[in-house]
C-alpha cells in the first residue's frame, strides 16, 4: 500500500442536517481511506453514527461537502444509482438482526447478489455463487452442516459471522460494520474481529468499523472520533 | 435469487396471518361468484318458465297481470274469455295449436287448473323441455287429475288417491266440491316452474263440479258425480289460453288481430317479452345482493390491509437488510405488492374451489327443491371480470402499505429499528 494509491473513501467538509433542524448531525472536515485500510469510528450513542452509515452507504447525501466513494461523487448519482452502487461495491454488517429469518444460512449469504450483477459475477468466478458462499462460511468457522439451518438455530455470534459472509461475498471494495460486536461477549468479540480482519484483508477490502467501545480501537490503524458535541459545535 | 423467490419465501414465513387473509378473500370471492351464479340461474329459470308458446290470450288486461295469473297462477283474472272466441281463434289458419286454461278452484292451497290433454303435449319450459310423468299418465276421465311434483310431494299423494277440490282460492269446508272427488292418475316430474304447484284436471271436470253451482255458491239443486256427467260439459268460458303459431314471424300480426278482436275485448301477450319486462322490474334484488357481496369483499380487503400494515412493523428489519444489500425503495414496494398479489391469486383460486364445492354439494338438493339444474361449467366472462376486479382491487389496496414501506425505507435507511 503506497501513499500514491487512490483514495477509496474520501470525505471533504461533509455536514449533514435533518430538514427542519438547526444543528448539524454530522460535521466531518476530512477523511481519506485507501484500499485495504481499516478505520475505527468511535462515538457514543446519539453522535450520528447511524447517519454517517447512511451517508457512506449512499442512502442520504450530505447537506454540504463532498463524499467520494471509489472516485464517484455520491451526491451526483440519482437515488437509484446510489442503491445500485451500494449493491455493487459495499457490504454492510449491522449490530444485530442481520439475517432474513425466512432464508436458510446459505441463502442469507447469496441473497447479497440478488441486486448486483457485478457481485454475482465476481462471486461466481470459476465456480458458482453458492460454492463461494460455502467457502466464505467455512472460513468464518461455520461448518457445512449449518448452511441449511434456519437463522433461529444459530447463536448471535454465528449470526454475526453469517452477516460478514454476506457483506464480503462478491468482493465489494468497501465493508461498513455498525457495532457488529456489541451483542457478543469478550471472547467471541475478539475471535469475530480476527475473522473479520482476516477475510477483509484476503479480499483487500477497505473496512469502516463503527463502535462506541474504545477498547477495540487499538486494533485499527485509523481512528476517527465522532464527538458527542459535534452537532452543537458545528453550528 | 429473484425478487419473486424472496417474496415467496417471506410470505411462507408469515403463512399463518397470510392464510387468514387468503381465507377472507376466498370467502368474498365465493360470495361474489355465488351471487352471480344464483342471479343467472334465477333469471334463466324465470325466463324459461314457459317456452315455445307464442302468445297467451286472456280478457283485456295489462300484460303483467295476464302473465301472472295465467302462467304463475298469482292473482286472478278480472274477466273470462268466451268459449266462442276461443274456438274462433283456434280455427285461424295461422294458429297451429291452442291450449285452454281455466282457473278459479284450489286444493289445500294449490291452484287447480282446468285444461285439455293438449296441455301436456304442447307446454314447454326451460330449453324446449316437455312435461314428463314421474308416475301415471294424462287424465282421460272427467274426474281424473294430474298433480304437479310439489303437490304430490307436499301432500303425500300417490296414484289412485282421491282428492276433493275447493271452490275459490281459500279452502273452507262449506265451499268444498266434496260430492265430486277426483282420482290421481298422474304425477309430473319436477320442472322448477309453477306447474309443480298445480293440480291439473280436464275442462269437463271443472264444468262437472260446477253444474249445480250458481254465482259462486251451491244452488238448491244437488247433483251427484254420476248425474253431473249427463250434462253438456263444454265450458261457456275459460280464463285464458295459450297459442302456438304455424309461423313465428306472424306473432305480431296475430297478436294485433287478437287485440283488435271485435266481438270480445281480449289481450294477447308474447310470454318471453313480458317475462323479460317483468324480470327487470323485480331484478333490484339481484343488485342488492351484488352490492352486499361487494361490501363483504371490501371487508375482506380492509382485513388484508390491516394485516399487511401490522406486519410492516415487524418487517422493518427485513426491509433495512434488503436496503443494505442494494434494494431500492421501489423494490421494497414491489415486494409488498407481489406478496399481496400472491395472496389475492391464492384467495381467488381458493374462492373458486369453494364455489364449485358448494355448487357440487348443493346440486342434488337444488334440483330436487327448485327443479333448477345447476351447471358446473367454466366461469363465464362476467365471473372472469369479477376475479380480475378482485385481483386489481387487492393490488391497489396493497399500494397503501407499499407507500408506507416506501416512506419508511427512505427515512430509516440502514437503521434497524426494533
Amino acid at each position: 500500500m503506497t501513499a500514491a494509491a487512490p483514495a477509496v473513501v474520501e470525505l471533504d467538509q461533509v455536514t449533514f442536517r435533518w430538514p427542519g433542524q438547526s444543528a448539524n448531525t454530522i460535521a466531518i472536515d476530512e477523511l481519506q481511506l485507501r484500499a485495504g485500510e481499516h478505520l475505527f469510528v468511535r462515538g457514543p450513542s446519539g453522535s450520528g453514527k447511524t447517519t454517517l452509515l447512511n451517508l457512506l452507504a449512499g442512502i442520504h447525501v450530505p447537506t454540504s461537502g463532498r463524499i467520494q466513494m471509489l472516485g464517484t461523487d455520491m451526491a451526483a448519482l440519482s437515488p437509484s444509482r446510489r442503491d445500485r452502487f451500494r449493491a455493487d461495491h459495499i457490504g454492510v454488517v449491522f449490530q444485530q438482526f442481520n439475517l432474513l429469518p425466512y432464508l436458510s444460512i446459505l441463502e442469507n449469504v447469496t441473497v447479497s447478489c440478488a441486486f448486483s450483477q457485478r457481485k454475482r459475477e465476481r462471486a461466481a468466478g470459476a465456480v458458482e455463487v453458492k460454492a463461494t458462499a460455502r467457502r466464505l462460511l467455512r472460513s468464518l468457522n461455520l461448518p457445512d452442516e449449518l448452511h441449511q439451518s434456519r437463522v433461529a438455530e444459530l447463536s448471535v455470534g454465528q449470526q454475526q459471522r453469517v452477516a460478514v459472509a454476506r457483506a464480503l461475498i462478491g468482493s465489494p471494495e468497501i465493508v461498513i460494520a455498525d457495532e457488529p460486536t456489541s451483542a457478543l461477549d469478550a471472547d467471541n468479540r475478539d475471535r469475530f474481529l480476527d475473522l473479520l480482519f482476516h477475510e477483509a484483508d484476503a479480499q483487500g477490502c477497505t473496512l469502516i468499523f463503527v463502535s462506541h467501545d474504545p477498547e477495540l480501537s487499538q486494533r485499527f490503524e485509523h481512528v476517527m472520533e465522532l464527538a458527542d458535541s459535534a452537532p452543537r459545535s458545528a453550528v | 435469487m429473484t425478487l419473486l423467490r424472496i417474496a415467496l419465501k417471506s410470505a411462507r414465513f408469515r403463512r399463518t396471518s397470510l392464510l387468514l387473509t387468503v381465507i377472507s378473500i376466498a370467502i368474498s370471492v365465493t360470495l361474489l361468484l355465488g351471487v352471480d351464479v344464483v342471479r343467472k340461474e334465477a333469471k334463466g329459470s324465470f325466463l324459461n318458465t314457459i317456452s315455445e308458446t307464442d302468445l297467451i290470450v286472456g280478457a283485456r288486461s295489462g300484460p303483467t297481470n295476464l302473465l301472472l295469473y295465467s302462467v304463475f297462477h298469482v292473482g286472478s283474472a278480472t274477466n273470462n274469455v268466451g268459449w266462442q272466441s276461443y274456438e274462433t281463434i283456434s280455427e285461424l289458419d295461422e294458429v297451429a295449436w291452442t291450449v285452454p286454461i281455466s282457473l278459479g278452484d284450489s286444493h289445500r292451497g294449490f291452484r287447480v287448473m282446468g285444461t285439455t290433454d293438449d296441455y301436456f303435449a304442447f307446454y314447454r319450459y326451460g330449453n324446449k323441455k316437455d312435461l314428463t310423468f314421474d308416475n301415471g299418465k294424462v287424465f282421460t276421465e272427467v274426474y281424473d287429475t294430474v298433480l304437479g311434483a310439489d303437490v304430490a310431494r307436499d301432500l303425500g299423494y300417490q296414484l289412485g288417491d282421491e282428492i276433493v277440490l275447493s271452490h275459490g282460492l281459500v279452502s273452507v269446508d262449506f265451499a268444498a266440491h266434496d260430492d265430486k272427488p277426483f282420482t290421481v292418475v298422474g304425477i309430473l316430474d319436477k320442472t322448477g316452474t309453477p306447474v309443480d304447484r298445480t293440480v291439473h284436471v280436464s275442462l269437463a271436470g271443472i264444468e262437472a263440479i260446477h253444474v249445480d253451482w250458481q254465482d259462486g255458491s251451491r244452488s238448491g239443486l244437488q247433483l251427484d258425480a254420476e248425474q253431473a256427467l249427463k250434462f253438456d260439459l263444454t265450458p261457456t268460458s275459460i280464463t285464458a289460453f295459450m297459442v302456438g303459431l304455424e309461423n313465428r314471424a306472424l306473432t305480431f300480426r296475430v297478436q294485433r288481430d287478437i287485440n283488435d278482436f271485435e266481438s270480445e275485448p281480449m289481450s294477447a301477450i308474447i310470454p318471453g317479452a313480458t317475462l323479460n319486462e317483468f324480470w327487470r322490474t323485480i331484478s333490484t334484488f339481484e343488485q342488492v345482493l351484488f352490492v352486499l357481496s361487494l361490501f363483504v369483499l371490501l371487508a375482506g380487503l380492509l382485513g388484508m390491509l390491516t394485516t399487511i400494515l401490522s406486519t410492516l412493523n415487524e418487517r422493518r428489519r427485513e426491509i433495512a437488510v434488503l436496503r443494505a444489500i442494494g434494494a431500492r425503495p421501489t423494490t421494497v414496494v414491489m415486494l409488498i405488492v407481489l406478496e399481496t398479489l400472491m395472496v389475492a391469486i391464492a384467495g381467488c383460486l381458493a374462492g373458486i374451489g369453494l364455489l364449485y364445492a358448494v355448487l357440487a354439494a348443493s346440486k342434488p338438493l337444488v334440483a330436487r327443491r327448485f327443479g333448477v339444474d345447476l351447471s358446473l361449467g367454466w366461469l363465464d366472462s362476467t365471473q372472469g371480470l369479477i376475479l380480475l376486479a378482485v385481483i386489481v382491487g387487492t393490488t391497489m389496496v396493497s399500494l397503501i402499505p407499499g407507500f408506507v414501506a416506501y416512506r419508511r425505507s427512505i427515512q430509516d435507511g440502514l437503521a434497524i429499528r426494533v
